[in-house]
């Protein structure tokens, strides 16, 4: 049967080309692969290769012609036996490009934020009545991750001095001890080829915690945490993923400069396939952890260096976990909503409290998790205080408050009786010195200014 | 056409050579179509076609055993195909169809199987290198004797992160051979352009991993490097290097002029030195096929082929709901 040659598509968004110069006449004999004719673009001069063998029957359009659209017969193949005459040059119309499968369809059917509740859960974090011990953040943290490793054979940790030198900033202390250097493992210095191991290990089967001496130096490391572990579920259609946890500090320390003192929360919230934890109190970052351990996606955890010494209330239990997607409220007030997560949470709680002390009353929430988000949480508080105030130590730019500034807007702007403020760190890279890097960072005061602003006191 | 004649004689029976010159054919009558199809607006974006380069993956999927694991980057249907995975969902991914392996939302460059123990199909240059030394720290880590085939290319192998996959996979001893598919260009780029030292596995001994050099036109030499690399690694000697010397025949993406190198270099190495046409000499001058017995295996791939793309036509595009699955897994993807 003869075989018609169509104009191909050269590039994704050729529609039509010249056909610049045959390189075979007809009654030539071609193989694949064979080069047949030059074809120009507007980009640039290719090269046309034979895909079928066959005798060259007919040369359809002359070299020279311009404009020759996509999938015009150009010339016909014939194969063996056959001649030019047997050519039926009537059906050369350009093939149709594929039909959708169902024009039908909805693109309706998004579970817009999958996994948000309608109504908010408030139930509390532990039963009354149970036991409580004070921990420090860096303790709770140690706890959650050895508990999951004694739980689970496949989980590790590694990182750059996790093991020998018990955690830059002591996190894993005793953990080489417990678990031996098969399980907590000294890496090199070298941020992008260890993540990109810990995916591969996820891909693998196992359940990898890979800590970051910092999250400034995860930048290195982003195409991993983006391209490869968030990713992987959707291209593969489900059949692979990385579930696994990426932990270490976040945001500004005290007086490190600029490079390392960035707040990476609004960067990763952003990006479908990652969830992302942001902890205040040492029982959210020990029930948190065991729950990021466990979940089967990649899980950004973002620590604070200057949380890790504070010591808060850690319900005493066999298996305490925080779900992801719960807010939970710390302070219930009728005056003003103010919504906070990580080490935002400290400024909010002391400005509530100052706030208390003028008779206004702030309903503080803290977020936990940024994805999934507790969207219900904040707009059912906003229904009843109607203000709402978001602190965070990021940059104003892009920032999570302007997220959930949006989300209010769009579900409860009937609510609103003051423009929504979004206290953040200051527009700038952070300084190095004392008194500027004060300024740089949201302030007390900033939060309490802020709720007067709104509450028109 | 004169192929290269070997010098020693090849230690293989006439049913394996048929299986290479199967396997290779495959390869490149599939990548000559998926060619045409792209043509005809049926494969969009990139597609980065394999031929010339067939007796890499042919070669090195001879010497791996069930377990085994390969990860390579964007340029993958030859990987795909050598490793078993079905020509009917590879085709039908590159048309973007319900019946392709990623369902439609991978493309020509993200496909994957847990059952062939394929992990992908990887965009970003050399990011597959990491990837592949932490699938062989996870066999390591579950003390079995499986070994991971790394690929990637001369253009990757100037990327760092391959360095700082080298160091780590020395230091922990991973079950990891990196192949580097030296097809000369990166992209456009030659690598007389790209690097000073051209000879890419001897960066190997800055990190104290062995390694050499093939000819990756000839498919047993090839497999024999491959089964050197192979006992390497599963008597857990750490990782070893391949570079394989090979050459593409197409552009780099479908859309590439090619203008940074000869029409005659390119018909030069077709002429001398087709992998395929080698094996095929080797088979009828061994008397191991007459021209009857390879007329009858060309028949028989291109019917596959055929039926492939007739597959990846017909299969319908994916629900509009796919948009929305596969974004947050559930539970754990069980381990095949």
């Amino acid at each position: 049967m003869a075989t018609e040659i169509l104009m191909p598509a050269l590039s994704p968004t050729m529609e039509e080309g010249t056909l610049a110069k045959w390189l075979v006449k007809e009654g030539d004999t071609v193989s694949s692969g064979d080069i047949m004719a030059e074809i120009e673009t507007d980009k640039a001069t290719m090269e046309f290769e034979a895909v079928d063998e066959g005798v060259m029957g007919k040369i359809l359009i002359a070299e020279g012609t311009e404009g020759v659209k996509v999938n015009t017969a150009i010339a016909v193949l014939l194969e063996e036996g056959e001649s030019a005459d047997d050519i039926d040059t009537a059906k050369s119309e350009p093939a149709s490009a594929p039909v959708p499968a169902d024009k039908e369809q909805s693109s309706e059917t998004a579970p817009a934020a999958g996994m948000s509740h309608p109504e908010p859960d408030v139930s509390p974090d532990w039963p009354e009545g149970t036991t409580l011990k004070q921990q420090t953040v860096r303790e709770a943290l140690r706890d959650g991750m050895s508990e999951e490793m004694r739980r689970d054979e496949s989980v590790f940790l590694m990182g750059e001095e996790v093991a020998e030198y018990q955690g830059a900033y002591k996190i894993s202390q005793g953990m080489l001890d417990e678990f031996g250097p098969k399980r907590v493992i000294d890496t090199p210095i070298t941020e992008h080829g260890f993540a990109g191991i810990g995916v591969g290990a996820a891909f693998g089967g196992l359940r990898p915690i890979v800590e970051f001496m910092t999250f400034n130096f995860a930048m290195q490391a982003i195409d991993h945490i983006i391209n490869s572990a968030a990713k992987t579920l959707y291209m593969s259609g489900g059949q692979m993923g990385a579930p696994m946890v990426f932990r270490g500090p976040n945001g500004a320390a005290a007086r490190v400069g600029a490079q390392h003192s960035q707040d990476y929360a609004a960067w990763y919230m952003q990006i479908p396939g990652l969830k992302v934890a942001m902890p205040y109190s040492a029982s959210d970052y020990k029930g948190l952890m065991k729950t990021a351990i466990r979940d089967p996606n990649p899980v950004i955890f973002l620590e604070n260096e200057i949380l890790y010494g504070r010591s808060f209330d850690v319900p005493e239990l066999d298996d305490y976990t925080v779900p992801f997607g719960k807010a939970r409220i710390w302070r219930e007030g009728d005056d003003v909503t103010i919504v906070s997560f990580g080490i935002g949470m400290s400024y909010a709680l002391q400005a509530a409290e100052k706030l208390a002390e003028d008779g206004i009353n702030a309903e503080v929430i803290d977020l936990r998790t940024l994805r999934p988000m507790d969207t219900p949480a904040f707009i059912k508080s906003v229904k009843k205080t109607n203000r709402l105030i978001t602190v965070e130590e990021g940059w104003p730019q892009g920032s999570v408050g302007n997220y959930i500034s949006s989300v209010v807007m769009q579900e409860a702007f009937d609510y609103l009786d003051a423009p929504v403020i979004n206290i953040t760190g200051k527009d700038v890279p952070m300084p190095y010195a004392a008194n500027l890097e004060k300024h740089a960072l949201l302030t007390v005061d900033e939060v309490i200014e802020a709720v007067k602003k709104v509450t028109y006191k | 056409m004169a192929a290269k004649k070997s010098t020693k004689k090849p230690n293989v029976s006439a049913d394996e050579l048929k299986a290479y010159y199967k396997d290779m054919l495959l390869i490149r009558r599939f990548e000559e179509k998926a060619g045409q199809l792209y043509g005809m607006g049926l494969i969009g974006g990139f597609c980065h076609l394999y031929i010339g380069q067939e007796a890499v993956v042919v070669g090195l999927e001879a010497a791996a055993k069930e377990g085994d694991k390969r990860i390579t980057s964007y340029r993958d249907h030859g990987h795909m195909l050598a490793c078993g995975m079905d020509p009917n969902g590879v085709m039908a991914e590159l048309t973007g169809r319900e019946g392709g392996y990623s369902k439609g939302k991978g493309g020509s460059m993200h496909m994957f199987s847990k059952e062939k123990h394929f992990y992908g199909g990887h965009g970003i240059v050399a990011a597959q290198v990491p990837l592949g030394a932490g699938l062989a720290f996870a066999d390591k880590y579950n003390g079995n004797d499986n070994v991971t085939f790394t690929y990637f290319g001369d253009g990757a192998a100037n990327q760092g992160q391959v360095y700082e996959a080298y160091n780590m996979a020395e230091i922990w001893d991973l079950p990891c051979i990196f192949v580097i598919e030296n097809n000369q260009y990166a992209m456009g780029t030659s690598t007389q352009r790209s690097t000073h030292s051209t000879s890419y596995w001897e960066r190997g001994a800055a990190y104290g991993i062995e390694g050499e050099e093939v000819d990756g036109m000839d498919v047993l030499a090839v497999k024999e490097a491959g089964e050197k690399a192979v006992a390497h690694c599963r008597a857990g000697n750490g990782p070893y290097i391949l570079e394989i010397k090979t050459y593409r025949y197409r552009g780099h993406s479908m859309s590439d002029p090619a203008k940074y190198r000869t029409r005659e270099e390119v018909q030069k190495m077709r002429d001398e030195r087709d992998p395929i046409e080698a094996v095929r000499n080797m088979l009828l001058t061994g008397k191991h096929a007459t021209e009857d017995d390879l007329k009858a295996i060309d028949k028989e791939i291109k019917k596959v082929v055929n039926d492939s793309a007739e597959f990846a036509k017909e299969s319908p595009e994916p629900h509009l709901d796919e948009l929305w699955t596969d974004i947050y897994a559930t539970e754990v993807p069980q381990e095949a």
